[in-house]
């Protein structure tokens, strides 16, 4: 038993050092879909679940569904040169006017390539970042929230504790904060219990 | 004539001749046998629901495997009779090595209940009552005081100026209601969940009174669920169909997390203020937490050592 735990653990430290080693000066980059996961003796995977990637935009062409036809961005951003001066969406003449901003003082080319056709996204230091690792994106600025997330303390999840029994599936940061609104929304709890304790009004036997 | 006078209500031979003490007596005893009835009619009542192997049954701790599968297989034939559901009673063992405990991050969570809903769906809760291990608390920011809490707010959340405080059982490491049980219905299981024999337990509710936390419920009636909501997955010591008159509690979701699974409330939680684990694991998440989060137990001040930490963020 002891031996087996020892070789265990031994791998874990080769795995490590080896992880260290292939990051080196691009441990900043390092892609969180790709997370070790906390457990050494993992077997079963942690999966992040992927948002939706971003289509384009809806035009007001209908298709035979009635759904509005999305135009790809590339469509547009491919053949107009980027304004990198225009920094809200209410500056625009058409397309993304009536999109809500309230990021702190982020502006659309904080975080959109304009040198890409804004076909990615740019990270801080200006390399692009393609749509699907925008969880490195966030990490930039959100630092304690994504080493929390690292460690199971951020983010909604489901399956097993233990991941020697089962995998797990996490939420990615976008299936709760919109990136361009990014405050967790308002909405109505599940109903109060209606207990002994609770007021007449609950249907309680207190006052 | 003086002797047809004498007996003048006495229609069958042979008999011996009734008088008024004869006649208050029948009349005493007549009224003491309906009282008496009358007095035992709960206990026959109670009976009926009552199998003889159910009252002869001995305490968990104390049945033999075949008797625990006697056991099982006796409670869901009464759930199959009484609710027409075929469910099964499972009985997953303490894990070696492990001990549970659970984090909850203040900053994080939104009061939205969705705890307590699960909780409620999951452990085969009253419907009426909308019964839950979980009470979410609607706290007033800048200090931890119940009085002002709200445990039954109805409107949007999160409010300003508000943080929610979900409480459930702490499973105490020192657990004043296990001490108060008078007849061991209760007790501590090896990974800390601490757990109800529903057959044993006479319903005195004196654990209920202990609980600093207010974690323990009494089954003041049968639970009514409808058929098509009960949680089939049940476990014996956990979520299983209360009868009626027994306490019940938070047992972490143990017919769950003894196979391994997060807790219902954990999996309902969409913000990810809930961390479970097992503490002892020094590569969990719930270890990292309690290791690097500045986390606080409530009412520490009693000595109860609970299991579940709650922490803010900033």
């Amino acid at each position: 038993m002891v031996s087996w735990l020892d070789s265990i653990g031994w791998i874990a430290a080769a795995l490590a050092l080896s992880l260290i080693s292939l990051c080196g000066c691009e441990r900043s980059r390092a892609e969180p879909q790709r997370l070790a996961t906390s457990t050494s003796a993992a077997t079963f995977p942690v999966e992040i679940r992927q948002p939706p990637l971003p289509q384009g935009v809806a035009t007001s062409v209908v298709d035979s569904h009635g759904l509005p036809v999305q135009l790809k961005c590339i469509a547009c951003h491919d053949v107009r040169p980027a304004n990198v001066d225009t920094s809200l969406p209410s500056q625009l003449d058409e397309f993304h006017q009536g999109m809500q901003i309230a990021h702190g003082k982020l502006t659309c080319v904080s975080c959109h390539q304009a040198s890409d056709g804004y076909a990615s996204l740019k990270l801080a230091d200006g390399r692009s970042l393609p749509f699907a690792e925008s969880m490195t994106l966030c990490a930039q600025c959100h630092g304690t929230q994504f080493r929390d997330y690292e460690h199971g303390a951020h983010g909604g999840m489901t399956g097993y504790w233990d991941l020697t029994r089962g995998g797990r599936t996490r939420n990615h940061c976008l299936h709760c904060h919109d990136p361009h609104q990014p405050k967790y929304p308002t909405f109505t709890p599940a109903a109060a219990p209606r207990d002994r304790f609770a007021p007449a009004t609950f249907g309680g036997m207190h006052e | 004539m003086s002797e047809d006078t004498s007996f003048p209500n006495l229609p069958i031979l042979g008999q011996e001749p009734t008088g008024r003490r004869g006649f208050l007596k029948a009349c005493g005893a007549t009224l003491g046998l309906a009282a008496w009835a009358t007095a035992m009619k709960p206990l026959t009542e109670w009976a009926q629901d009552v199998s003889v192997d159910e009252f002869l049954q001995k305490h968990y701790r104390e049945l033999t495997s075949d008797q625990k599968r006697a056991v099982f297989q006796r409670l869901e034939a009464d759930c199959r009779k009484k609710h027409g559901v075929d469910v099964t009673i499972s009985d997953p063992q303490a894990i070696p090595g492990v001990q549970f405990a659970y984090a909850l991050n203040l900053s994080v969570c939104i009061g939205c209940r969705k705890c307590a809903e699960a909780c409620h769906i999951e452990n085969n809760h009253d419907r009426a009552t909308n019964n839950s291990y979980i009470r979410v608390f609607e706290m007033e920011m800048g200090g931890i005081d119940f009085e002002k809490g709200n445990a039954t707010y109805d409107h949007p959340v999160p409010q300003p100026g508000k943080f929610y405080m979900p409480v459930q059982c702490q499973q105490c490491e020192n657990p004043p209601c296990v001490s108060a049980c008078p007849i061991e219905a209760t007790w501590q299981e090896d990974d800390g969940v601490v757990v109800v024999d529903y057959n044993w337990c006479i319903g005195c509710r004196y654990c209920e009174a202990a609980c600093p936390y207010h974690a323990r419920r009494f089954n003041w009636e049968t639970p009514q669920i409808p058929a098509e909501e009960i949680n089939p997955d049940q476990g014996y010591l956990s979520n299983r169909i209360r009868p009626q008159g027994v306490m019940e509690k938070c047992t972490f979701c143990l017919h769950r997390t003894r196979e391994g699974k997060m807790p219902a409330c954990l999996e309902a939680c969409p913000t990810g203020a809930r961390v479970f684990g097992n503490i002892l694991d020094p590569n969990s998440e719930i270890r990292w937490v309690v290791e690097n989060k500045r986390t606080f137990v409530l009412k520490e001040e009693l000595g109860t050592k609970p299991r579940f930490y709650y922490f803010f963020d900033k």
